[in-house]
């Protein structure tokens, strides 16, 4: 790929918007379930009682609520990404591809 | 035809010296024949797989990764194959019939490293590489140096792995079987050697998939028999576990034997110090993205797509298949923890701590699912063992033989010798090391495995793909000093310098490395390649725009995969 060709893909309007808004969505995602999961480990590492406690009159406590919360927001950020690549980003490559080659 | 020859062997291997050791054995301990017939069914099976694969298997591509033809679904079943070893469904349920809460800890961690990995890497390491992860950090780098640091990093990484999971696997064998440690690792070697010498890529995806799909029945079975007397209510099952813990408590003449009873629904002393807690996490999450085997997975496909869609079945998979041991460790409070027919006389559980899951699917199945069960967690072991392996010697022929030291001008034919050969290096090496190791503590290896990935390679291919300004020298440099210090961190940590060396004060007083090793590793790639005004340095950051261009839109991947 010489620099001409380079040159000619950076300058679309649509290869911009597809870098910009996927890092976007990438960083915004990683940052979301970084901070969900070290939150989760600092509650377990300062207020072992407040994990311990009962949600209601049973026996199922607050961390293990938190914990299974922390495992379906896994599944579901993933979801995000991948339905949100599927419907706007795909689009994007496959046009993208279309008028540059490859 | 050399290899039918030896796959017809070892099938016999499988399933006559097998029971004829076992019985020479049967005097130790007993010999499970249910097991022992499931176990040499599977076996053959797998073998099957094996010998259909290998006459698929042709060039290069083909060996390491199944000539890109595995579908995303596939795929996804093969990572979580890869990922839900042994370790995880023994070792967990067998944290959470212990200690309740605290086993959950380990599972999330194992979780959460999947969405980073599709967020950050899945798609951009599909469009940029073809065998190995070596092939996306050094796109536009010097390839020797980067390839150099890359093999010697995988190769530890899997070596660590891999003393792991011998060990375990050994351990399990004599435990089930009755066989001798030491024919059980021999057994282990020989069977993996098998698969990835003649079936490559195509049989080692084959035999995770068709692992992955059995162990996630039995576990599903498992947890439904767990539940269906509580009415598939979670929380009359953790009632009865916190009522049975109580009662124990109460038998063992604890002081408050309420209090005793509901700490399995909190945390108890995993975790002890925010520093091992942060450090601890981000080994797990990012060093999942930095595993050799795993990123290797996402080569197997034909596109980014496919590997995106991947990620989303393994991340739900596992995440199911967690979600199971939970069940699984809690039903082991309830159905194992009652009948003192599980324990020996000095009140252990009989065969150790990590057979709790074990004698759980006795305690629902019977004999018949015990061998079941006992058959696929140690096909878990074989499978992963056969993914490590493949990793291993694709860094050793793919990025060391023809990129370092042909320079790229090795045919596809000499490069599949080198692979090879270097397989059966690592399948004696690892059996020497697995005999080595005998009866020594294993998890610091796997952490140590983790901690090393996310030290050295992750922060490698994170700023390879992200950072315009990365270089040759700052990548080798960083990624070297990372893997470097997690090692000694991890050496002189309370796990290896006071419980394996022996020695009274730990000299690092941490759990996990991670937290500074990581960090140091970023920040010596960033004030390296800032520093460097070498012209190589120039290069580096100019091919920056092609290798962004390639990785957002996989324009020109297909002219570089034209075989």
């Amino acid at each position: 790929m010489d620099s001409g060709a380079e040159g000619g893909i950076e300058a679309d309007p649509r290869y911009r918007t597809l870098v910009s808004a996927r890092r976007r969505l990438t960083w915004v995602l990683s940052a979301t379930m970084l901070a969900l999961y070290l939150g989760f480990l600092l509650l377990v590492a300062f207020n072992k009682p407040l994990m311990a406690r009962p949600v209601g009159s049973g026996v199922l406590s607050i961390g293990i609520l938190l914990g299974l919360a922390v495992i379906l927001s896994a599944i579901g950020l993933t979801a995000v990404y991948v339905r949100r690549s599927t419907a706007v980003y795909d689009p994007l490559v496959d046009a993208i591809r279309a008028d540059h080659g490859g | 035809m050399r290899p039918g020859l030896l796959l017809a062997g070892l099938i016999a291997a499988a399933t006559l010296i097998g029971p004829a050791v076992a019985a020479g054995g049967a005097v130790r301990s007993g010999t499970n024949w249910t097991s022992i017939l499931m176990f040499a069914a599977f076996t053959a099976v797998t073998l099957g797989i094996t010998r259909w694969a290998a006459r698929r298997t042709r060039t290069a591509s083909d060996f390491y990764t199944a000539g890109g033809g595995i579908t995303g679904f596939q795929n996804g079943l093969a990572i979580a194959g890869d990922y839900m070893s042994a370790a995880s469904f023994l070792g967990i349920s067998a944290q959470i019939f212990t200690d309740g809460f605290d086993g959950l800890i380990y599972s999330i961690g194992f979780l959460v490293g999947w969405p980073i990995i599709l967020f950050l890497i899945a798609e951009r390491l599909r469009n940029l590489g073809r065998y190995t992860f070596a092939d996306v950090a050094s796109f536009r780098f010097a390839q020797a140096p980067v390839r150099s640091f890359a093999a010697v990093s995988t190769l530890t990484v899997v070596l660590f792995y891999l003393i792991a999971q011998m060990v375990g696997a050994g351990q399990l064998i004599q435990l089930l079987f009755g066989l001798p440690y030491e024919y059980a690792v021999v057994i282990v070697g020989l069977l993996m050697t098998v698969y990835v010498l003649f079936g490559g890529m195509t049989a080692t995806t084959w035999v995770q998939i068709v692992k992955a799909v059995l162990l996630l029945g039995s576990a599903t079975f498992m947890a439904a028999m767990v539940l269906l007397p509580f009415g598939f209510s979670l929380e009359a099952l953790f009632a009865r576990a916190v009522a049975v813990k109580t009662d124990l408590a109460a038998a063992s003449g604890s002081g408050d034997a309420a209090a005793a009873g509901r700490s399995i629904m909190g945390p108890g002393n995993f975790i002890r110090d925010p520093v091992s807690a942060i450090s601890f996490g981000l080994a797990l999450m990012f060093g999942t993205a930095g595993l050799p085997h795993i990123l290797m997975r996402f080569f197997t496909v034909p596109d980014a797509k496919a590997a995106r869609v991947s990620v989303l079945w393994a991340t739900s998979w596992i995440a199911y298949f967690y979600l199971l041991t939970f069940v699984i460790g809690f039903g082991a409070i309830v159905l194992v923890a009652t009948n003192p027919g599980y324990f020996d006389a000095a009140g252990g559980l009989v065969g150790g701590g990590n057979m709790a899951a074990i004698h759980l699917a006795h305690a629902i199945g019977g004999n018949a699912f015990l061998g079941f069960v006992s058959a696929v967690a140690f096909a878990t072991i074989l499978a992963v063992v056969a993914g490590l392996t493949l990793a291993g010697a694709s860094a050793v022929s793919h990025d060391l033989y023809a990129t370092v030291i042909k320079k790229g001008a090795a045919d596809s034919a000499a490069e599949l010798r080198v692979s090879r050969r270097t397989v059966l290096f690592l399948a004696v090496l690892a059996v020497a090391l697995g005999i080595l190791f005998k009866g020594q503590n294993v998890a610091f290896m796997v952490s140590l495995a983790f901690a090393i990935a996310a030290s050295g390679n992750f922060p490698v291919l994170l700023l390879s793909l992200f950072w315009p300004g990365a270089t040759t020298r700052g990548v080798v440099a960083g990624g070297s000093l990372g893997l470097v210090l997690a090692l000694v961190l991890t050496i002189l940590s309370p796990t290896v310098w006071v419980t394996v060396l022996g020695f009274a004060d730990p000299i690092f007083p941490y759990s996990s490395p991670a937290i500074f090793s990581m960090p140091a590793a970023f920040l010596t790639i960033w004030l390296v390649s800032r520093l460097d005004r070498s012209r190589r340095a120039a290069v580096d950051r100019a091919g920056y725009r092609a290798q962004q261009i390639r990785a957002e839109t996989g324009i020109g991947v297909d002219a570089a995969h034209a075989h």
